[in-house]
């Protein structure tokens, strides 16, 4: 994968994940072609689009649009289950997830994704795992304050 | 100062902002404090404020002041505040800034740290945005982790791996001892970022696939982790709708690809388990459609053996039955794999697909059909048919550039002319609005509508339709609104071809077409006119001008493909020059019937047209009598028996036609009666076996001549009959002369050559008919 991105259907962007090193102008550029593309796509449409020279896999949950755009050999009809994987994940970890939480917890959605995927690979595929994780680094961020009062997990 | 606000109190207040100006001012505001408060190497804050800075970054402002402060965040004991600047760090910097080398200390301490979180988030870091510097610096403490046992660090050091040896090629050579029992692990994370990194090193250097193929036995261990994968029960932790962790299925199944490609004991040894995915998989969801579909790219990559491509190709014609629009990919994928070996099953999921798919597939699936049949057809037989079923079934989304093609194949497949005449006949009944469709089925019944009335054919049940019903349906069609002006012209030759095909209803024909002369449609109307002349003042060439088209070639010249027609013996001249001649030329199109052939002063030739269609008739050898309607044929009146040019009055062996390879066939006597010889000597031709070339000689020992002689022939059905124009129609006496002939005999299956011929002539005032059966073919004529 070469980069995950969330955004909204009037064109607002909630996160932004990539995994090729790329200039912040060319990101800025590449984000805005890509999400005029796929906020054009029809309901009907294909989830899988050719754009550039990669191929993009996109998937709308409520007001969210998840997109991922991946290489050549990369397998689409496994990404859309990465897709729905990582809501899932946001699901559990939110309860009832909705765009809002993603708003307001944007580093919470970053942080989950970066225990569920790494360099644009899967690095763990039970979902019960990678919950896991979130909780006890979680617990981490209350517990190792030195000064005692606690900064929650809110930064 | 007070404190700086909380994250979300800072998303709420900017939420509310109603324009963008009133957004910028509260952002802008906001930076100042920010900036102030790093200034102050506030500590406290410094996590919220990053964080904050984050979010503002995300909506597209600037945020590059935050770098330093990212950093001073991962060097923090706090996990909360390495947590957001290792985020930051990601977010913001990348090895483009001098700055980021400042990580990699930093990394490198929390590499080794003591809680497995904090070493997690220096892996994530590393492992997505490394850069060739710190991957160099930090590949050592990399393959430290990948031989831990904790399974948590050990998946997270294999992905990191793999981003290393992407970003440092070299170093791929150092975590090979790491990866040595990365596959013994039961943890699912460990697994399948163990054949992610297997993956990547297989895939970069052949020494590793080698490697890996040989020494390590990577192929059994993979077999065996997917068949548990497949035959386990169900595991809750790893189920998705029923499938047992389809991530690591389609990854395992990739990296078996390449170990099995080109490679034959690998492919042998994966062959059982592709087999029991390819069976065993549910299709009902997209996440088994998904292993499906990495299974058929492997399938068709290695070397497997045919039952299992057989099974690949049902795969995908399950595909392409799913309505779920993502299935496309499985059409263009079907059309990529299509070959010489699976072509008739590939071809039959794709004649389904078209039949069932929405339109906006349909001329990309017709289209590609039509290539993948040409490239690939086992037989004129199936290449017709599988036309002809695309035709039927789609044929107002074929593109109109395939007609010309189509025709021309259809007129090669000299065999399959009944077959295909009726079909197409059945096809356009019911309903004549597919243009391409009709067009090609006005073409084909305009050819060879006399096979279509003949009430004979031997594929499939002949149906029994008469000349009228056949010119019905053409004249519907002419008059129909549904039919474009393409289209009438086509139409309108076929019905003026059908003159000469049918026996009985030359006047409706002419009425037909002088009923056009006067069209609006220019196109028609010239057109009409000339068919028109053609009937006032030109009739004794009608025939010739309509004769049955023969074979045409495909020439390429100057890098364009030009159909050539060429008619018998004036092939070796044609061969060289362009079609269409001059003459009487209504129109251009390149199938155009009244192009005259030859176009310089060879005048066309007429063959006994009554005896090219022996294959018309069913059972064995051809009644040459009464059912061919020979009587009231216009072309039995006497022959125009018009000069031939000098090079194709010697019938003899030495013609340019073919170079004479099968010098020691002998020839035969076929007939020897009343003074009446004619004798048989053979030709194969060296670019087509099946063709043979029978020269006929005849020759009259009487003491008067023998005039108006014609000589017909027939064969059994399997057999294609062409016969050129005589030399002339008088038989001199006392043998001072001959007559000589040329027949062509296609014989594609080889099988023993048979022949009646009936000669007619006139001798001592009185008409003597004949009738005869040639038996004695030697078998170099015609094996």
């Amino acid at each position: 994968m070469r980069f995950m991105l969330l955004f909204s259907r009037q064109g607002k962007l909630r996160l932004q994940k990539w995994f090729l090193a790329t200039a912040d102008r060319d990101k800025k550029k590449l984000v805005r072609e890509l999400m005029q593309v796929v906020l054009a796509r029809k309901p009907k449409m294909c989830s899988f689009l050719e754009w550039r020279d990669l191929k993009v896999v996109y998937k709308r949950y409520a007001s969210l649009y998840f997109c991922c755009a991946i290489e050549g050999q990369d397998n689409e009809l496994i990404t859309l289950e990465l897709i729905h994987r990582y809501v899932e994940l946001l699901d559990k970890y939110f309860g009832s997830v909705c765009e809002l939480d993603i708003i307001f917890n944007f580093e919470k959605a970053y942080f989950i994704l970066d225990e569920f995927v790494m360099g644009g690979e899967i690095q763990d595929t039970s979902k019960k795992s990678v919950l896991k994780a979130i909780e006890q680094a979680d617990l981490l961020q209350e517990v190792r304050h030195p000064c005692g009062a606690s900064l929650g997990s809110t930064p | 100062m007070p404190a700086p606000i909380r994250l979300r109190e800072l998303i709420r207040t900017i939420r509310t902002a109603r324009t963008q100006a009133e957004e910028r001012e509260m952002i802008q505001k906001e930076c100042a404090a920010i900036r102030s408060s790093f200034r102050e190497e506030d500590n406290t804050y410094r996590c919220r404020n990053v964080a904050k800075l984050l979010y503002m970054h995300m909506l597209g402002y600037p945020a590059h002041f935050g770098q330093l402060e990212c950093l001073k965040l991962i060097a923090s004991q706090k996990f909360t505040d390495k947590r957001i600047g290792y985020l930051g760090a990601m977010l913001l910097l990348d090895e483009r800034q001098d700055v980021h080398l400042l990580m990699t200390n930093c990394i490198k301490n929390d590499l080794n740290h003591s809680t497995q979180y904090v070493q997690g988030l220096a892996l994530c870091t590393l492992g997505c945005m490394g850069s060739s510097e710190m991957c160099r610096d930090l590949a050592g403490e990399v393959e430290k982790l990948l031989k831990t046992s904790n399974s948590y660090l050990r998946k997270k050091a294999a992905l990191c791996a793999v981003h290393v040896i992407r970003k440092v090629p070299e170093l791929m050579e150092m975590f090979l001892p790491a990866t040595k029992n990365l596959l013994n692990e039961k943890n699912h994370g460990v697994l399948h970022t163990s054949v992610v990194l297997l993956t990547e090193m297989c895939e970069r250097s052949p020494d590793m696939l080698a490697h890996f193929r040989k020494n390590e036995k990577l192929v059994p261990q993979l077999v065996r982790i997917l068949k548990n994968l497949i035959m386990s029960g169900y595991s809750p932790e790893h189920d998705v709708s029923g499938i047992s962790d389809p991530f690591l299925q389609v990854r395992i199944l990739r990296l078996l690809r390449i170990l099995g490609r080109n490679d034959d004991d690998s492919s042998e040894a994966m062959n059982d388990i592709l087999a029991q995915v390819a069976t065993n998989t549910e299709t009902s969801k997209n996440v088994g459609n998904a292993i499906l579909y990495e299974t058929v790219l492997t399938i068709m990559d290695i070397k497997s053996e045919s039952g299992l491509r057989v099974l690949a190709i049902n795969i995908l014609g399950r595909f392409l039955l799913n309505n779920d629009k993502n299935i496309r990919r499985a059409m263009e994928l079907s059309f990529a794999l299509v070959n010489g070996n699976n072509v008739r099953g590939m071809m039959k999921e794709l004649l389904y697909f078209l039949d069932s798919c929405e339109p906006e597939f349909k001329a990309d699936c017709a289209s590609g059909i039509f290539l993948a049949s040409e490239k690939y057809a086992p037989s004129k037989r199936w290449h017709i048919d599988t036309i002809m079923r695309v035709l039927t079934m789609a044929g107002s989304y074929v593109r109109d550039d395939a007609v010309p093609s189509l025709i021309q194949l259809i007129t090669n497949s000299v065999e399959m002319h009944t077959y295909t005449v009726q079909r197409l006949y059945k096809a356009i009944l019911g309903d004549y609005s597919q243009q391409p469709l009709v067009q090609v089925a006005s073409w084909c019944i305009g050819e060879y509508g006399d096979l279509l009335v003949s009430g004979q054919c031997e594929e499939e049940p002949p149906i029994q339709v008469t000349e009228d019903e056949v010119l019905d349906i053409l004249e519907s069609i002419l008059i129909s609104n549904m039919s474009a002006s393409v289209t009438r012209g086509y139409t309108l030759t076929a019905i003026m071809k059908l003159s000469t095909r049918f026996t009985c209803n030359v006047n409706r024909v002419r009425k037909i077409v002088s009923v056009y002369s006067s069209s609006i449609d220019v196109e028609l109307q010239q057109r009409a006119v000339e068919y028109n002349t053609l009937f006032k003042k030109y009739d004794h060439m009608r025939p010739a001008l309509l004769e049955r088209m023969p074979v045409m070639e495909k020439v390429t010249i100057n890098g364009l493909t030009e159909i050539v027609q060429s008619n018998g013996e004036t092939e070796s001249a044609v061969l060289e020059t362009k079609s269409p001649p001059s003459g009487l030329q209504p129109l251009s199109q390149a199938n155009d019937l009244l192009d005259l052939l030859g176009g310089t002063d060879i005048t066309p030739v007429i063959p006994t047209a009554p005896t090219s269609k022996p294959d018309s008739t069913g059972g064995e050898l051809l009644d040459l009598l009464g059912d061919l309607n020979l009587t009231c044929s216009p072309v039995s009146a006497p022959v125009p028996q018009i000069a031939q040019p000098p090079f194709l009055l010697d019938g003899l062996p030495s013609q340019p036609l073919f170079s004479d390879i099968a010098a020691g066939i002998p020839s035969i006597t076929a007939y020897n009666k009343n003074g009446l010889k004619i004798d048989f000597t053979f030709e194969r031709s060296n670019t087509n076996p099946s063709v043979t070339v029978i020269t006929i000689q005849a020759s009259n020992s009487t003491e008067l001549d023998m005039t108006d002689f014609v000589f017909q022939a027939a064969v059994p059905k399997t057999f294609q009959l062409q016969l050129l124009s005589p030399s002339s129609g008088v038989i001199p006496a006392f043998n001072s002369g001959t007559i000589t002939q040329v027949i062509k005999v296609l014989n594609p299956q080889k099988q023993q050559l048979r022949m009646r011929i009936k000669l007619t002539y006139n001798h001592k005032g009185s008409a003597i008919q004949d009738l005869a059966e040639v038996s004695n073919f030697p078998p170099q004529s015609w094996q």
